[in-house]
């Protein structure tokens, strides 16, 4: 009994908030947006979609949410697949887009309130929440004006607050913080790092790696409608802030090379390769090198193909 | 969706139409009460005291049930199709398609607000009428069923219409060019008995006939067609439309991309 129990606890646990794979798009028009993705976003986590303009971000969150029909490929929220039973997984996500879709001419609590109505939320319970997601993210006050009279970051909360309102399991924002500015940018970071914290899994694109790492634990990057890298946010800076070095030998290196402190590759008889963690001197390692008699007659960077994206991401953004 | 959650999404979806049309009502209502109160001091009783009597009745009693009906037909669609299309336009139709909302339950919501602003105009114009002159109700069942088939079916059609279309010109196009000149043809001003046989029959093709006939008849007793076979075609297009509404819906065309 007790290990039933444990065991149904443990499963709980386990099931991704979601799945995708192998997801492929091409549009009407031809255009292969995404090229056989997949991804898995565990319970709880916070999760930062990376890449550049036209990368397929949008697409994806596009399909998850019913917006834009796959062309192939598996999408499972909380393991309910979106083909088997697609308003079962639409009830679990909450989805902030990235363009405005809202009538203009409603006022936000209406806007908000009809949202809960079309989640099947009691008219009681519908007001409830509108009023304390309008406030939580500040627009309470413009509750009873024409929506279009927001700024355009009111509006943005607004899309936040209508997100919310069935309070969803997994919350997909995409760009949250375009057009937003800094004060408002760090208080909507904050925001939505306290509904992290309450259980909310969080998915959320960008552009910007400050952001994700201001907020996330793992991350996606994609481009060109394939994913570059889908790992930890620390795992990832380590290996930004890391910089391999290819050494050339005068003398022929026999065996393993050792530099104490350092990770040393053997390349060929006379090239090593040298990773330098942030902090590290590169004059250590001519120091030990030299007292093993080895010498270096010339060096260069190791090309990065991380670190060329994030120049182009950079640029893009730009 | 329990079926009491897809009753609480489909009553936000006609609360918010109603809401819609009733905000903007000088664009929505209003018009339709002023154009039926000219063609009543026109057609009614400037013109209709020369004209004399026509399927039996003075000009004015026969033309009232086609004006109420043209009042339905039109307002049923305009507010389906501007309302659809404006959603699609602004993208708020969004906010649907992304919530477990099932598609006939968006459907039939669209489809009541529709219905709904169709006889709340029928009622303005009915109201005007009665300035005009005494109306007598032949068979409340009649004009009951017609009224709510008629405007199902034109709330229908103006869903198909803001489906297919890509622009403002798209929305404005068909009621323009087909429902306005079948409404016209479709025996509002006229019995068919006047026409020659050849375009008697050629009117025979046009739905608009069926339903203004069998609405008059529900208000004066008298029809150019069987009533059966009125109620019959109705039913038909009524059914058809649906079917095709929500397969527009499910398959996700110009709504998905
Ligand atoms: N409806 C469409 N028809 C054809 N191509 C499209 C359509 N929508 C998007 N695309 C293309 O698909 C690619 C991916 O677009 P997507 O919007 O997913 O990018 P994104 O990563 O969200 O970019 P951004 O950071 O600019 O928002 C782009 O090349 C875009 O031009
Ligand atoms: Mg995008």
């Amino acid at each position: 009994m007790a290990r039933s129990v444990y065991e149904h606890f443990f499963q709980e646990h386990m099931i991704p908030a979601l799945t995708i794979e192998n997801l492929s798009k091409v549009y009407g028009n031809g255009f292969e947006a995404l090229k056989g993705i997949s991804l898995e976003v565990q319970q709880g986590d916070f999760f930062a979609m990376l890449g550049p303009n036209g990368a397929g971000k949008s697409t994806t969150i596009g399909i998850i949410c019913s917006l834009v029909a796959k062309s192939a490929g598996r999408v499972a929220v909380f393991d309910v697949d979106i083909d088997q039973d697609f308003a079962a997984a639409k009830k679990y996500i909450g989805i902030v887009p990235q363009e405005f879709n809202f009538n203009q001419f409603e006022q936000p609590m209406d806007i908000v309130i009809n949202q809960a109505g079309y989640y099947g939320l009691p008219a009681g319970l519908a007001r409830e929440r509108a009023e304390k997601y309008l406030k939580a993210l500040g627009i309470w006050d413009k509750r009873e004006v024409p929506s279009r009279m927001l700024s355009g970051g009111m509006k943005r909360r607004l899309m936040i607050a209508r997100a919310l309102v069935h309070e969803p399991k997994l919350l997909i924002l995409d760009e949250p913080t375009a057009g937003v500015d800094i004060e408002m940018r760090r208080s909507m970071w904050d925001f939505l790092k306290k509904i992290n914290a309450q259980g909310t899994t969080i998915i959320l694109t960008t552009h910007y790696l400050e952001e994700a790492e201001a907020l996330c634990r793992h991350i996606a990057i994609i481009n060109r409608g394939e994913i570059v890298e889908h790992c930890s946010i620390k795992a990832l800076l380590r290996r930004l802030q890391r910089e391999v070095f290819i050494l050339d030998c005068v003398e022929e290196v026999a065996g393993p090379v050792a530099i104490s402190g350092f990770h040393v590759q053997v390349v060929d008889a006379h090239t090593l390769e040298v990773a330098i963690e942030k902090g590290q001197y590169i004059n250590q390692v001519f120091e030990q090198l030299g007292r093993q008699g080895i010498h270096v007659s010339s060096m260069r960077n190791k090309a990065n193909r991380l670190e060329e994206m994030f120049v182009n991401l950079v640029e893009g953004a730009a | 969706m329990t079926l009491k959650e897809q009753y609480i999404a489909f009553m936000t979806i006609v609360r918010k139409e109603i809401k819609r049309y009733l905000r903007i009502w000088t664009q929505t209502l209003l018009p339709s009460a002023i154009t039926m109160s000219l063609y009543f001091v026109i057609f009614g009783s400037l013109i209709g005291s020369r004209i004399g009597e026509m399927g039996g009745f003075t000009y004015m009693q026969f033309v009232v049930p086609g004006l109420i009906m043209m009042a339905i037909v039109t307002n049923s669609y305009s507010n389906v199709v501007s309302s659809f299309f404006g959603s699609k336009f602004n993208n708020s139709v969004e906010e649907l398609l992304v919530s477990p909302t099932p598609n006939y339950v968006i459907l039939l919501g669209y489809v009541v607000g529709g219905i709904s602003r169709g006889i709340l105009v029928a009622i303005v114009v009915t109201i005007v009428s009665l300035f005009f002159t005494h109306l007598h109700i032949h068979s409340y069942f009649v004009v009951v069923v017609i009224v709510l088939l008629t405007s199902t079916l034109f709330a229908l059609a103006g869903f198909i219409n803001a489906v297919f279309a890509n622009n403002f010109d798209d929305i404005s196009i068909i009621p323009t060019f087909v429902l306005t000149p079948l409404i016209y043809l479709g025996g509002v001003f006229y019995s068919m008995d006047l026409l020659p046989d050849f375009w008697a029959g050629v009117s025979k093709l046009n739905p608009l006939v069926y339903v203004v006939n069998a609405f008059r008849y529900g208000v004066l007793g008298v029809s150019d067609v069987s009533l059966p076979f009125a109620f019959g075609m109705i039913t038909l297009f009524t059914v058809l439309a649906f079917t095709y509404s929500l397969h527009l819906l499910n398959s996700g065309k110009r709504l998905r991309q």
